[in-house]
């Protein structure tokens, strides 16, 4: 299957849109989210998913704070800051951008 | 991730991988908690140590951890080599911190700004032209009547403040018999307002404190006398203290960090101008003129304008005078006012030691250098030894910028470790050297804050510390290459040629430094054995004030009645004692012709005076108590080479002062107002000075000083008892001041002393660092060449050809360095010859003992690495190796 090279370059974008709409996620229910609303055609590698959450994190995009949780222990979670919104606008832009190319080229090929 | 936060992370870095894997255990719990195969879960996630990386990256400031990691190493790398640790930072620390005590002693004399309103628009007006003496000179003393004119010209444009020196005076606010002294300052009383200072207590003067002479008879403390006198009791206000002949009420304290505008003096107490008798004098210069201009105003008009109204004034005053010749008054009044930015105010004191300062500064700065020198040359050993490991830090793929980083942190710490040593040092210096610049009675005071000023420049001193000792060792050390060191060839001149330039550059320093004190010492033991002409051993000094003039007899019966008291020698009266600071002078006239060119001084005295001060008589007779002045005189020998080609002129008759006088004997030389300057022609008047015309009673005096020459060693055993006598016998007279000649002398010295003094310890210093680093470098080149040594000597080389082999080089760079030394030393006396007296810069001699002194430290310095050369066993060495 070839969900890990359909992520490849976008993880950064589905993070973005997936914290833009459900603010306040820890690790593991972004992954969950990201696989849930594209109908387990994506799945973020969970090799990969924390290395990106904290260069976004470093990059300024998404800070992170840490909570408790109901069963006594502590989780931590993401929210998108105002440059993290900026960087999901240029890039869900990149991303349509990429695509109605993509698609002409398979149209007219 | 705010940079705060990453910076607290370097310091946590445990926590922060704590956090890393409680997060990653989160994301398995809830994996487990959807139903996921636990090890599978795992497994898709990885190994731990991976995000633990990632997650540093980004949690921490990577370069402040990179720095914490070399402060560490640095810390080890400086505790291993303990010994020489400790004494380059103890070497570094003598010098860093005498830095900053010269700079504390500079910035507070010369530099930092009075604490009044606009110090920076401040300015000191002075007039340079040529004086009565023929002489080019600058003065800035005024006349308070040519003061008022030009405060009046200034208009708005500016205001003039005056104020006399702050001089210490006998005051007592009870009865006589409790004097005490205090630094008295008259101001005129717009200064207050000018320099913005609000009273902490009671009022200030103002401008209508100065109207009429003696008509405001009231007094201002200064915070900081009250303080220590009064220990801050409102109930001062009011209080009555006597001065001399007035008695004057205490009305205010001015505010805290205003301690007048002299420093080196803290004023006690501040007086209205208007009490002064100099109030209304116009030949009196009593007093320096401060003018504070308003923003914006165009000084060079106002200059010009001020200059033109003082001649105006001064061609008024000297219209009368006729004893002088014409063309000497015409060029004296030809002078040009200078306006002289003055935000640190005036004093004596700046002009007699900012010369002297500067000149400890470059010392001290050059004992920095020397430090900084042999730091380096150890750094650079240092660097040498580690050249495996620094060689291996490269291979495992280190940066050579991270390599400087490495060693500089190191300096860094040297530096730092330095730089508190001497603070301490520092902060017990600069006081220690203050409290020796008067006489120990009435030490100076200068406000020594360790504020802002002297953290920034102790801040900017560190970084120019490790500039200078740090750069070149880590740059070298970094240069390493891999290849080489690791095999263990490195070529064993690396870093010596540095090594050596920085030994050239050494010796060049410690002989300038070597040079310049010897010549002030020498100035120094001239001065002091100058000889005087007179005995100032046992001699007391009475200097008294009456309370209305006083006729000639009062005093010769006083006089009298003191040599009466048991434990006195001889007792006489004069004017004011020599060396005591007081001139008094005149053109001088012979043959009844007109007033030559040359100033001859003056001073008054009994008859006796010569015996108690122990002059000899050359020729004629001493002054008889029915001599009067004018009339006869005694005068010294250089008066007669001067005036008379040498004859014999007992006898003969001159003019001075508009009179005529007869020489009646013919007294040795002696200084008259200070030690420096060459004997000046002296006529000793008597005592009992007729009004103007002789046959008349004699004048009234108001102020004489009693020489008392006592038995007892300590002439001061007598003061209390002498002044006790001379109020006791007659209530109109009171001393106003006690000291001994002896001060009066040492007083003459004391700049001299001190100079030669701290040029003296840093030459100490720089000769011990000289030493420490020419060892050091010779005993590293030889443990460097002991295989090449050993070679040598396997092959038969003799013992001679050894010791000059390691011995060649470090000379040659003695040499230079001594050359250099020498250039640079004749350059800088060149600068600093007004502070010497009777030598010069160029004598041989003066080279020679600096020379002689830099070559036995060498040899001394050199001897025990060449020992070490010459016991080199050959077989041993070349068996390691």
């Amino acid at each position: 299957m070839a969900r890990t090279d359909a992520l490849q370059g976008s993880l950064d974008l589905l993070v973005l849109k997936i914290l833009s709409r459900r603010p306040r996620l820890h690790g593991y229910a972004i992954m969950a989210a990201i696989a849930d609303t594209s109908g387990e055609v994506l799945r973020a590698e969970e090799g990969s998913l924390y290395p990106a959450l904290y260069r976004m994190e470093e990059a300024g995009w998404i800070r992170a704070e840490w909570v408790k949780k109901d069963t006594g222990r502590r989780a931590r979670i993401y929210e998108l800051t105002a440059a993290g919104k900026k960087q999901l606008s240029a890039e869900e832009s990149r991303w349509q951008a990429v695509s109605v190319a993509i698609n002409r080229v398979l149209r007219e090929a | 991730m705010s940079l705060l936060s990453r910076l607290a992370n370097v310091f946590r870095a445990d926590r922060l991988n704590r956090e890393i894997d409680e997060e990653l255990q989160a994301h398995l719990d809830e994996a487990i908690a959807s139903g996921r195969d636990p090890e599978e879960a795992r497994r898709a996630l990885g190994s731990s140590l991976r995000y633990r990386e990632a997650g540093h990256r980004v949690r921490v400031a990577g370069w402040l951890e990179s720095l914490v990691a070399d402060l560490h190493f640095g810390w080890r790398q400086l505790r291993r080599n303990k010994v020489t640790s400790i004494a380059a930072a103890l070497s570094l620390a003598l010098a860093m911190g005498s830095c900053v005590g010269a700079f504390r002693l500079i910035d507070a004399l010369l530099w930092r700004p009075l604490p009044v309103a606009h110090a920076d628009h401040l300015y000191s007006l002075s007039r340079s032209g040529f004086g009565f003496n023929g002489a080019f000179q600058t003065f800035d003393g005024w006349a308070y009547p040519d003061f008022k004119l030009m405060r009046d010209a200034a208009g708005d444009r500016a205001q003039l403040i005056a104020v006399s020196l702050a001089l210490r005076h006998d005051i007592t606010y009870g009865s006589d018999q409790e004097t005490e002294k205090a630094h008295a300052q008259y101001v005129s009383g717009s200064m207050f307002n000018t320099f913005g200072i609000k009273p902490a207590l009671g009022r200030l003067f103002t401008e209508a404190d100065d109207n009429a002479p003696h008509s405001a008879p009231y007094a201002v403390l200064s915070y900081d006398y009250w303080a220590n006198r009064f220990g801050k009791d409102p109930s001062v206000l009011g209080r009555t203290f006597r001065m001399g002949k007035d008695t004057f009420q205490i009305i205010g304290v001015a505010d805290k960090p205003f301690t007048g505008t002299s420093p080196g003096v803290v004023t006690a107490i501040f007086l209205p101008v208007c009490m002064s008798d100099g109030f209304t004098e116009p030949n009196a210069t009593w007093l320096n003129t401060l003018l504070l201009a308003r923003p914006g105003v165009a000084l060079e008009p106002l200059r010009q304008e001020l200059e033109a109204v003082s001649r105006a004034f001064e061609t008024n005053r000297l219209k009368g005078v006729r004893n002088a010749p014409r063309k000497l008054l015409d060029r004296f009044l030809n002078q040009h006012l200078n306006l002289e930015p003055a935000s640190s105010g005036v004093s004596r004191m700046q002009s007699e030691y900012r010369k002297a300062l500067q000149m400890i500064g470059i010392l001290v700065a050059m004992v920095l250098l020397i430090a900084c020198a042999n730091v380096a040359n150890l750094m650079t050993a240092q660097g040498a030894a580690r050249a495996q490991e620094l060689a291996l830090r490269v291979s495992i793929g280190a940066g050579r910028s991270r390599l400087v980083q490495l060693i500089l942190v190191q300096s860094g710490l040297l530096a730092f470790a330095a730089a508190i040593l001497g603070a301490f040092f520092a902060a017990w210096a600069a006081p220690f050297v203050v409290a020796r610049i008067n006489p120990p009675d009435d030490p100076a005071r200068l406000v020594l804050a360790a504020d802002a000023r002297v953290f920034c420049f102790g801040l900017a001193l560190i970084v120019g510390v490790i500039l200078l000792f740090g750069v070149l060792p880590a740059l070298r050390a970094s240069a390493v290459r891999p290849a080489m060191a690791l095999k263990g060839s490195g070529s064993p001149h690396a870093g010596r040629r540095m090594m050596f330039g920085m030994i050239a550059m050494q010796v060049a320093f410690c002989f300038l430094v070597l040079f310049v004190s010897s010549l002030f010492v020498a100035s120094f033991q001239r001065l002091a054995n100058r000889p005087l002409g007179f005995s100032p051993d046992r001699l007391l000094l009475l200097e008294t004030v009456a309370q209305n003039p006083q006729p000639p007899v009062v005093w010769d019966q006083m006089a009298e009645r003191l040599s009466d008291t048991g434990g006195v020698d001889k007792v006489a009266l004069c004017g004011w004692s020599l060396l005591t600071g007081g001139a008094w002078n005149s053109y001088v006239s012979l043959n009844g012709g007109p007033p030559g060119s040359i100033l001859a001084f003056g001073l008054t005295v009994s008859p006796g005076w010569l015996d108690v001060m122990k002059i000899p008589l050359l020729a004629g007779r001493d002054l008889r108590s029915n001599d009067t002045s004018p009339g006869q005189a005694l005068v010294n020998q250089t008066f007669v080479n001067t005036f008379f080609n040498g004859e014999n002129p007992v006898g003969k008759s001159y003019g001075m002062w508009g009179h005529t006088y007869q020489i009646v004997g013919v007294v040795a030389d002696a200084p008259y107002r200070d030690l420096r300057e060459s004997i000046l022609p002296v006529a000793y008047v008597p005592f009992h000075e007729t009004a103007d015309t002789p046959g008349l009673p004699l004048q009234a005096e108001e102020q004489a000083t009693f020489v008392v020459r006592t038995l007892g060693q300590d002439p001061l055993a007598l003061a209390g008892t002498l002044r006790r006598k001379i109020t006791d016998a007659h209530a109109g007279l009171r001393v106003s001041n006690i000291s001994t000649e002896d001060e009066a002398v040492r007083d003459k010295t004391i700049r001299e002393r001190l100079v030669a003094m701290l040029a003296l310890f840093f030459t100490g210093v720089a000769l011990l660092l000289a030493a420490i680093g020419l060892y050091g470098v010779l005993n590293y080149s030889v443990l460097q060449r002991r295989r090449e040594i050993a070679i040598r000597m396997a092959v038969g080389s003799p013992r001679s050809a050894i010791a000059r082999l390691v011995s060649r080089d470090i000379f040659a760079m003695v040499v230079l360095g001594a050359g250099a030394g020498v250039l640079l030393g004749l350059q800088l006396a060149r600068y600093v010859e007004p502070l010497f007296y009777k030598v010069r810069s160029t004598d041989p001699s003066m080279l020679g003992l600096p020379a002689g002194a830099i070559i036995a430290t060498a040899v001394v310095a050199v001897l025990p690495a060449v020992l070490r050369a010459l016991h080199t066993d050959p077989t041993e060495i070349l068996r390691t190796e």
